[in-house]
C-alpha cells in the first residue's frame, strides 16, 4: 500500500518534558510521514508547550516528517479566539473549528476530524476555498467514507481516516474533570495532567464505558483498524491516522507501517498491539456501521 | 449593529412536533414555529413526530392566516450517499414557501444559497458556531440571517457577539439542555450505532430498556450500557448519555459526570437577553406535548410583553414544567457553570 501514516496531535496534557519526548523520539524513530502539532482541545493548555514547539517541529523535519500544524476544536472565549488566529499564521494548518476556516479560506488548509464533513457537497465548498485534505469524522460508516474518498480524491485533494487510539465522541464547554473534583474550568488547576490517556468513566454495573479529557468526551476503548485498511485505501483513503497514547508509539507506528508495507498481515498487527503496552479493550463498531463500542473480529 | 435597548420586541419563536402544537402554539401567541419532516433531515427524528410535506403546507396556511411564521428545521448533517434526502427537504421548504430554513451542514447551505437564494437562511444551533469567526464565516459564505447561538454562552459574552456580527441572534431560553456542543457528539452512535448527527436522534426509545434489579431498584439503560439507577423509593429518569451518573478512579460512589437531568430557564435574564441584542427568543421542546407547548408559549408570551411594557413578568408557573423539578440558567448566568 502507498498510503501516509499520519501521527495526530497529542491530545491529553502530558507535562511539557513528556510531551517533548514524546515527539523528540518520534521525530528520530517512528515510521510517520506527517506529524499534527497543537493544542486541539483546551487553550489554557497552550502556554506550557509553546517554547517547545519550535525545537518539536524543527527536529519533526529534521527527522524527514511534515508537520502540520492542528487548530483547537472548540471557540468559547477570547483566550481560544486568540490561540486559533495565531495558529492560523502557521505555514500547513489542519482547521478542526469553523473559525479557523474564517482565516483560512483562500489558501491551502487543511480539515480536520472535528469539523462535521458528511457529504461531498460540503467536500466541494470546502475544496474551492482551499480545503487540499480532509481528515473524515470518526463515526462515519464505510458506504459514506467511500463515497466522501470518491468526492474529495476528484477535487485532488487527500483523505486520512484515525485507524488507532480513543476516538473523540463529543466536546463541552464545561471541563469535566475539573467539574469530577469540584472545580470549574477557570479554576481547574490542570488537573487533568493526572490522567495521561483519560480519566475513564463506569456505568453502575461497573462496566467501562468512557474517557473524559477535559472538555472531551472519548471512548474508554480503542480503535484498531486493521484488517479493515484495504478496503478504505481502495476506496480512496490516502492517510492513516494514529492517535498518540502513553504506551509505546513508536511500536505501534512501526507495526502499522509493516502492514501498509505489506510485511505483515491485519492478524499479524493484531497480535503485535496484544504484546505491546496497548490496553486489550479494542473498538471498530463504526467503519462496520454498529455502535461504535462493538469490536467487529478480523475477518481475514 | 447596536440598537437603542428594548427598541424592538424579540420573535418568540416556539417548537411544534405535530400540526395540531403548531396550531396550539400559534393561538397560544408565537410569532414564529419551528418544525421539521418526519425524517433524519432534523435533529428530532422521533417515530411519531413531524411533519409530511402535506401537514407542512396546511400548517404553513395556518399560521400565515394568523401573522405567524413557519421555520424549517432542516438541520441534521446530510450523509453520503443520502444527500439527496436534505436536497428534497431543502426544496419542500421552499415550495410550500416556509419563512426560513434551519440548516447546520456547509453542504446543505451551499445548496440553499447556490438553488433558493431567495429562501432566508438561518443558522441551526446544531453548527455550534460560538465564535464571531465562526459566525461571520456562514454569513459571508452562504448569506446567513440569524444565527441561534449555541447554549454555552453567557449573556456577557452573546453581547459582546452580536457587536461583531452582521446577523440577527436567535437564543434558546428555555427547556432541555444537552451538556455536550450541539452538533459535535456522537456519544449516542457509540453506544447505540444511530447518529444524532446522521440520523437526527439523541437516545433512541428503540434502545433504552428498564432493567428491575434484585435490590428492588431499576437501571435505565440505553444499548448494553446503565446510564442510571435508581432505588425503588426514586421515579426512574430516561437514560440520556449526558446526565447519566458514572464512577471514576477518584469517585467511586456514581455521580452526575457531565449534569444532572435540568431544564434550562432563562426567564429571569429575559431583560438581559433583549438589552443584549437578541432578536428572538427560542423554546425547546418538539417532542412535547400539546398542553406542554400551550403553558409555556402563552407564559413566554405574556412575559414578554410585560417585560416590553416595562413590566415585571410573572413566570412562576413555569417551574413544574421543569426535568425533574430542577432549573438551571446554564451557561449564561456566568463562567463558573464551566
Amino acid at each position: 500500500m502507498t498510503a501516509n501514516l499520519t501521527m495526530g496531535p497529542v491530545l491529553f496534557h502530558w507535562p511539557e518534558q513528556q510531551k517533548r519526548d514524546f515527539w523528540f523520539r518520534i521525530a528520530d524513530e517512528a515510521p510517520v510521514d506527517v506529524a499534527y502539532l497543537g493544542e486541539v482541545v483546551c487553550s489554557k493548555r497552550t502556554p506550557f508547550f509553546d517554547h517547545s514547539l519550535e525545537a518539536v517541529a524543527e527536529r519533526l523535519q529534521r527527522g524527514g516528517k511534515r508537520v502540520v500544524w492542528s487548530t483547537l476544536a472548540e471557540v468559547v472565549n477570547k483566550l481560544d479566539r486568540k490561540v486559533i488566529e495565531s495558529f492560523c499564521g502557521f505555514d500547513e494548518v489542519e482547521a478542526n473549528d469553523v473559525s479557523a476556516l474564517h482565516y483560512l479560506t483562500g489558501r491551502p488548509h487543511r480539515i480536520g476530524q472535528y469539523l462535521n464533513i458528511y457529504n461531498e457537497e460540503t467536500v466541494r465548498h470546502l475544496s474551492n476555498n482551499g480545503a487540499t485534505h480532509f481528515c473524515l469524522p470518526v463515526e462515519l460508516p464505510m458506504p459514506a467514507a467511500a463515497e466522501l474518498a470518491k468526492a474529495v480524491g476528484e477535487t485532488g485533494a487527500g483523505v486520512e481516516v484515525q485507524v488507532f487510539g480513543k476516538v473523540s465522541l463529543a466536546l463541552s464547554a464545561r471541563c469535566y474533570h475539573a467539574r469530577a473534583h469540584n472545580r470549574t474550568k477557570d479554576n481547574c488547576q490542570f488537573v487533568c495532567e493526572k490522567d495521561p490517556d483519560g480519566m475513564d468513566l463506569k456505568t453502575h454495573s461497573g462496566k467501562s464505558f468512557l474517557s473524559v479529557n477535559g472538555i472531551q468526551t472519548l471512548s474508554d476503548k480503542y480503535l484498531t483498524l486493521s484488517s479493515e485498511l484495504p478496503a478504505l485505501e481502495e476506496a480512496g483513503v490516502t492517510a492513516f491516522r494514529l492517535s498518540p497514547h502513553s504506551c509505546d508509539m513508536v511500536q505501534v507506528a512501526s507495526a502499522y507501517r509493516q502492514l501498509l508495507d505489506g510485511e505483515i498481515s491485519a492478524s499479524e498487527l493484531d497480535d503485535i498491539l496484544d504484546q505491546t503496552s496497548v490496553p486489550a479493550q479494542r473498538m471498530n463498531g463504526f467503519v462496520h456501521g454498529k455502535p461504535g463500542f462493538q469490536y467487529v473480529a478480523n475477518q481475514s | 449593529m447596536t440598537e437603542p435597548a428594548l427598541s424592538r420586541k424579540p420573535e418568540l419563536v416556539c417548537p411544534a412536533g405535530t400540526p395540531a402544537a403548531l396550531r396550539t402554539a400559534v393561538d397560544a401567541g408565537a410569532d414564529a414555529i419551528y418544525c421539521g419532516l418526519a425524517n433524519e433531515t432534523n435533529a428530532r427524528n422521533f417515530a411519531g413526530l413531524n411533519f409530511s410535506a402535506d401537514s407542512l403546507a396546511q400548517s404553513i396556511a395556518y399560521a400565515h392566516e394568523r401573522n405567524a411564521q413557519v421555520l424549517l428545521a432542516v438541520n441534521s448533517f446530510a450523509t453520503a450517499p443520502r444527500t439527496q434526502l436534505w436536497k428534497d427537504s431543502v426544496d419542500i421548504a421552499a415550495e410550500l414557501g416556509a419563512d426560513a430554513v434551519i440548516v447546520a451542514d456547509i453542504g446543505v447551505a451551499a445548496y440553499v444559497a447556490a438553488r433558493h437564494p431567495g429562501l432566508r437562511l438561518h443558522l441551526s444551533v446544531q453548527a455550534g458556531a460560538s465564535s464571531p469567526e465562526a459566525i461571520r464565516y456562514y454569513c459571508e459564505q452562504f448569506g446567513v440571517k440569524r444565527v441561534v447561538l449555541p447554549r454555552i454562552l453567557t449573556v456577557a459574552e452573546i453581547s459582546a457577539i452580536h457587536r461583531q456580527i452582521p446577523c440577527e441572534i436567535e437564543a434558546f431560553v428555555f427547556g432541555n439542555i444537552g451538556m455536550m456542543s450541539e452538533g459535535r457528539c456522537s456519544l449516542t452512535n457509540y453506544a447505540t450505532g444511530v447518529s444524532t448527527n446522521m440520523h437526527g436522534v439523541c437516545s433512541p426509545a428503540s434502545a433504552v430498556q428498564y432493567v428491575s434489579q434484585p435490590d428492588g431498584g431499576t437501571s435505565a439503560e440505553l444499548g448494553p450500557f446503565d446510564i442510571d439507577c435508581y432505588s425503588a423509593e426514586q421515579s426512574t429518569g430516561y437514560p440520556t448519555i449526558c446526565k447519566g451518573r458514572y464512577t471514576n478512579a477518584d469517585r467511586p460512589e456514581p455521580y452526575y459526570a457531565f449534569e444532572e437531568p435540568i431544564t434550562l430557564n432563562l426567564s429571569s435574564l429575559l431583560p438581559d437577553l433583549m438589552n443584549a441584542g437578541v432578536t428572538a427568543l427560542k423554546i425547546e421542546g418538539r417532542q412535547r406535548s400539546r398542553s406542554y407547548v400551550q403553558m409555556v408559549v402563552s407564559a413566554f408570551r405574556r412575559a414578554v410583553d410585560d417585560i416590553s411594557t416595562g413590566q415585571r413578568p410573572d413566570l412562576s408557573g413555569l417551574a413544574q414544567l421543569s426535568e425533574g423539578g430542577k432549573e438551571t440558567q446554564g451557561a449564561f448566568k456566568t463562567k463558573k457553570w464551566r
